[in-house]
């Protein structure tokens, strides 16, 4: 910069002599930019003794230095002297071939001048097709050819046209033997732009090019889709690539084939039936023949595409009138060369000619009409002449594969319908295939309702009658496998949907009886089937609850069948009981979709439990057993997660309202709002309750802490929880019984439901409060005394609620459970707390129930205490070690293995240390972080190959089958490591690995015959 | 194996022959994931995983023969591959160990 002020200062013209002569001279290269933005036009004589120099060499350099100085200044260019520049420039193309790069690099920055005057862009064209042998010229000077091209294309596109075809023939010259992939893309793309914006073309000429086989730099898929673009941009092309594509198809090279299949595709979208006519024959030859002799899935697939584009391409053109419809005639060929393969259904050809059917008839509605109505009759057909299951399910599925297609196209008439005609035969069809003993042959008949029921008024109520019947039956059935009464259940949902009135005229009271009638028939003992068929109807009924006109009766009968079990009696078993909650909870999932639903099952089903649930919690005289069933750990589970999906997608002000009951029911006894509250005592849970009452608090867990989240526009967060009542009291209660040591299973509900409470809580005063009290309360119980263990746990939960809100306090809590690492007494539950930590739970803490879940916490949590917990292992008693070991192995195990990668490593010495720890959870989480780390990173880990072999050896006879497993898995792994280190354990570890190949666990076997041949393989030639 | 529907005397069928379903995997029973139930070893194992000498448990003992009816000349194949010392002499050959390795390496 100094150095340019200084020029202008002093004396310019002088200063600017000397430093056109340095780059001149070939002294320097620099100056040619500080002349350049110096310089105006004015300077052009500056030059004229070097543009006369009679060496060629320095006009070049000459003309060179004048060329970096017009792209410099090319817009501050006069008319007058571009006109002077663009005389001299064409002039010097007849000039020595050294000269002709530098010219090229000036007519490059002329063609960019805004003052052009008209005609010289066609005269600069002419001459350089005139003058120049483009294609002797380096790949750089042929690319500024193209830029000239391109930029007077796109300044002067009326001029060049006004050239006709004389300007296509010139490029084509220029770019004709085009071989540098660089230059092919800039050619490419001006060849699209001649077609697409209608330049007089001279096609024959440019269906000369393939891609090249060997481009450098450029991805051949550039190349490709650059030259497809231009092929498939105009019809006028069509007759000289389309014969070049189906020789193609035909040759042997597999890219090829798929590169034209794919131009072929991409062609139909501009072509018409003028353009296809002659070559629509042999374009079906080689597509069939493609399809039917397949070599390559993706051959295959482009074939059929190919197909499906040409036939759309032929429904899609406008005829004249006397034209001849190209379609019928091809289709008609498609169907006489497919039609009698179908009637094979062994041979090997049918799914090939069903395939090309299928995509012919993808293509359109007509289409798909003519060959539906011509290939369905054929098929119902053949259904009936074949008899064999096998023969039967192929046809069906091929009946599926066209009903299915119907669907793409809808029909406003209903007599248009091409299905209405075979509409009896299909259901008579499907209602054999029904009851078929062939489990397979249902299953297609299963699929193939669905997608009958599917077509808008298609079954009559009389077919709808029999199709409940059967799916009725089916989900009945009692085979080994379930697939089919799996199948009937979802077919049931989903046709559901569509006629609910038949579901639940039809359906509904069949399974109401068959709930009924079992239970009188129960003193006849017969036991094992009515559970089975109990556990049918249950699932049948919340299978078919997809609709809320149905679930209005399905759930008063779930419900009702609750009661009856509570009241009768009988003695229902636990699993029973569950198997009812479960039907619930499959039932409250299918009803979040609606909010209407979703609120008359929160409504109706919830009172209910709890009133049950209440009422079993009461002291009575006679302890039926039946009423303590409702109490046992599994059944409250089961009914937490029927609360929790009933609650989670309730409107924030529904939920307020269920809210202002609950609460007060375990808070104040207040029972006025179940269903049936005249009970024998009082319910209070928090008070002196018995512990059957305190064991409750799980379900008031399960509701509290699924509270949606409500949208404030007071609160700067955006969103507040649902008010709860009485907030402060219900937390105190909480944090009392989570401390109290009678009941291991309430203490811990009481302790989750602190914990989600807490992790909502919006930040402030008030959640400080609640935490000051919680970690008051630990310290006080961990101290000393019975409860240990429920502090423990309750320090537990509350580090994880707070764990998972990144909130600040979580790293003093989590380093408060880490210092209990090496407590003798509750260390090791101290380690399995970090599984506990990491994982996720389903009924608290979860995203589902609206709490605060940091993506990342995992990651933060890993990078936060790992190098604690490292720490902590080395300065740890050797008793206490594997704690420390446990405990880091969960938090390894819980990590994304993309994360935990990078950092193994570091910690390499330590897994190598766990892999001797006796404890079988440290060695399968030790392994399973070890065998990615082998396959990833070889060379670290070959520095511990005789620790790693000797350790993977024992393991792989430990007395666990997952560690024998994943033992023996590393082993195989192990063989990625560099040959020459292996080769010394080659003989000891064949030797070794000859046990494990007698395991009396398949699994291990199976892995010890891959890795022991691969350590066969190690050295030896070919592997 | 689908040879055999040739050898049955039935019209042998190469443009268009009569095809099988594969079987899948063998699904993995819950018996075969409890640590307490021994698995047998059966014929589909054999034919699944245990292909060579070097997969079996030593108290086996292995023969080898072609499948009657496959090939031309199956009686010399047959008292070749019970001839101990040919089979290692062949084993002996560089390249033919090359071509039987390559079949066995799972890495492509």
């Amino acid at each position: 910069m100094a150095a340019a002020a200084a020029l202008e200062a002093v004396a310019p013209t002088g200063v600017l002599w000397g430093l056109v002569q340095d780059f001149v001279m070939g002294h320097q290269e620099g100056p040619a930019d500080q002349v350049a933005a110096e310089l105006q036009f004015t300077a052009f004589d500056e030059f004229r003794s070097s543009l006369e120099n009679p060496e060629p060499r320095t006009r070049a350099r000459g003309i060179q230095l004048l060329s970096q100085v017009l792209l410099q200044c090319h817009s501050l260019l006069l008319e007058k002297e571009v006109v002077h520049l663009i005389l001299f420039y064409e002039n010097r193309l007849k000039d020595h071939h050294l000269v002709i790069p530098s010219v090229l690099q000036g007519l490059r920055a002329l063609s960019l001048c805004v003052a052009l005057p008209p005609g010289l862009a066609v005269s600069v064209l002419k001459a350089i097709f005139q003058e120049v042998h483009v294609q002797s010229l380096p790949q750089v000077d042929r690319h500024t050819v193209y830029s000239i091209i391109t930029n007077f294309m796109r300044t002067r596109e009326e001029e060049l046209k006004g050239l006709g075809a004389d300007f296509t023939f010139g490029f084509i010259q220029v770019m004709d033997g085009e071989k540098d992939p660089r230059n092919l893309l800039v050619a490419f793309r001006i060849v699209h732009d001649l077609i697409s914006r209608d330049y007089s073309l001279d096609t024959q000429g440019l269906i000369t090019v393939w891609p090249p086989n060997d481009p450098h730099g450029i991805q051949r898929e550039d190349l490709i889709l650059s030259l497809r673009a231009v092929l498939a941009s105009t019809p006028r092309f069509a007759e000289f690539l389309l014969p070049l594509l189906i020789e193609k198809v035909d040759s042997e090279i597999l890219s090829a084939k798929l590169d034209s299949l794919q131009t072929l595709n991409a062609c139909c979208a501009v072509y018409g039936q003028k353009e296809l006519k002659d070559f629509l024959p042999s374009l079906w030859a080689s597509i069939r023949r493609e399809v039917f002799q397949t070599a390559s899935e993706r051959v295959e697939a482009e074939g059929l595409a190919a197909l499906n584009s040409l036939t759309a391409c032929l429904s899609r053109s406008v005829l004249r009138a006397d034209a001849e419809d190209l379609l019928d005639s091809f289709l008609s060929n498609i169907l006489q060369d497919c039609r009698h393969h179908l009637c094979e259904p062994d041979m090997k050809l049918v799914w090939p000619s069903a395939k090309l059917l299928q995509a012919a008839a993808g293509a359109s509605a007509r289409a798909c009409d003519h060959i539906t109505s011509n290939v369905l009759p054929l098929l119902l057909e053949q259904f009936h002449k074949h008899t064999q299951s096998n023969q039967r399910r192929t046809i069906l599925e091929m009946i599926l594969g066209f009903l299915k297609l119907q669907q793409k196209w809808s029909y406003e008439d209903k007599d248009e319908r091409p299905l209405s005609g075979f509409k009896d035969q299909l259901c008579s069809l499907v209602f054999m295939a029904l009851t078929d003993p062939s489990t397979q042959l249902q299953l297609v008949g299963i699929r193939t309702l669905t997608v009958l029921g599917a077509q808008p008024d298609l079954l009559s109520p009389g077919d709808l009658e029999l199709a409940v019947g059967h799916l009725y039956r089916l989900s009945f059935l009692e085979e080994d496998s379930p697939s089919c009464r799996v199948a009937a259940l979802e077919a049931s949902g989903i046709l559901a949907t569509l006629y609910p009135v038949a579901f639940s005229s039809h359906l509904v009271p069949k399974l109401a009886e068959e709930l009924c009638i079992e239970e009188s028939d129960l003193a006849r003992g017969d036991g094992p089937t009515k559970c089975s068929r109990h556990l049918r109807c249950l699932q049948a009924l919340s299978a078919i609850s997809t609709h809320p006109s149905i679930v209005k009766e399905t759930l008063p009968l779930l419900l009702q069948h609750l009661c009856h079990m509570n009241k009768g009696n009988t003695v229902a078993g636990t699993s029973e009981v569950i198997a009812v909650c479960q039907s619930l909870q499959q039932v409250a999932e299918k009803c979040q979709r609606d909010p209407e639903s979703c609120w008359y099952f929160h409504q109706t089903a919830i009172p209910c439990l709890l009133a049950l649930a209440v009422q079993a919690s009461m002291p009575e005289k006679e302890h039926s057993v039946l009423k303590k069933v409702l109490l046992e750990d599994e059944v409250l589970a089961a009914m937490v997660s029927v609360i929790g999906t009933a609650t989670t997608h309730l409107s924030p002000d529904l939920a307020a309202q269920s809210v202002a009951h609950i609460v007060p029911l375990f808070l104040d006894g207040n029972i006025s709002f179940l269903p049936e509250n005249s009970f024998p005592g009082r319910f209070q849970p928090f008070q002196d309750g018995s512990s059957g009452q305190r064991r409750l608090v799980a379900l008031l867990m399960a509701f509290v802490c699924s509270l949606p989240r409500t949208v404030s526009d007071g609160n700067i967060w955006g969103v507040v929880l649902v008010e709860i009542p009485q907030l402060n009291q219900l937390m105190r209660e909480l944090l009392e019984l989570s401390c109290c040591h009678s009941c291991p299973f309430s203490s811990t509900a009481a302790a989750k439901c602190f914990a989600g409470l807490l992790n909502k809580h919006p930040a402030g005063q008030q959640l400080d409060e609640f935490l000051q009290l919680a970690v008051d309360k630990v310290e006080a119980g961990l101290s000393s005394g019975p409860c240990r263990s429920q502090a423990f746990t309750l320090l537990l939960w509350v580090t994880k609620a707070l764990v998972l809100r990144y909130h600040p306090l979580s790293s003093c809590l989590t380093d408060r459970l880490m210092g209990l690492l090496s407590d003798p007494e509750l260390g090791p539950a101290a380690a399995d707390g970090f599984s506990l930590l990491m994982s996720d739970c389903t009924d608290v803490l979860t995203r589902a129930g609206h709490a605060e879940v940091r993506i990342m916490f995992r990651q933060r949590f890993f990078t936060d205490n790992v190098p604690a917990l490292v720490r902590g292992f080395h300065a740890a008693p050797q008793d206490v070690k594997p704690n420390y070991l446990k405990g880091l192995s969960h938090v390894l195990n819980r990590l994304p293995k993309p994360v935990l990668l990078p950092e193994l490593p570091t910690l390499l010495s330590l897994l190598l240390e766990a892999l001797s720890c006796p404890d079988s959870v440290v060695q399968l989480s030790t392994l399973s972080c070890l065998q990615p780390l082998l396959l990833e990173a070889p060379q670290v880990m070959s520095l511990h190959v005789d620790t790693l072999v000797t350790k993977f050896l024992n393991l792989s006879s430990s007395p666990s089958m997952a560690v024998r497993i994943a033992a023996l898995q590393c082993m195989h792994a192990l063989t990625r490591l560099p040959t020459p280190v292996l080769l010394p354990y080659k003989p000891q570890v064949i030797r070794a690995l000859a046990r494990p190949l007698d395991d009396k666990k398949r699994l291990v076997r199976k892995e010890a015959v891959s890795a022991r041949g691969e350590w066969f393989l190690l050295g030896s030639p070919g592997s | 194996m689908v040879g055999g529907s040739g050898m049955g005397g039935g019209l042998l069928e190469n443009a268009n022959p009569l095809i099988y379903e594969r079987s899948g995997e063998r699904p993995v029973t819950a018996g075969e994931e409890d640590e307490q139930v021994p698995d047998s070893i059966d014929a589909r194992e054999i034919f699944d995983i245990l292909k060579l000498l070097r997969s079996l448990p030593q108290r086996f003992k292995m023969d080898v023969h072609i499948t009657p009816g496959t090939h031309a000349s199956e009686h010399a194949v047959n008292k070749q591959l019970a001839d101990k010392e040919r089979v290692a002499a062949a084993l002996e050959n560089t390249h033919l160990l090359e071509v039987v390795n390559q079949c066995l390496s799972a890495r492509s």
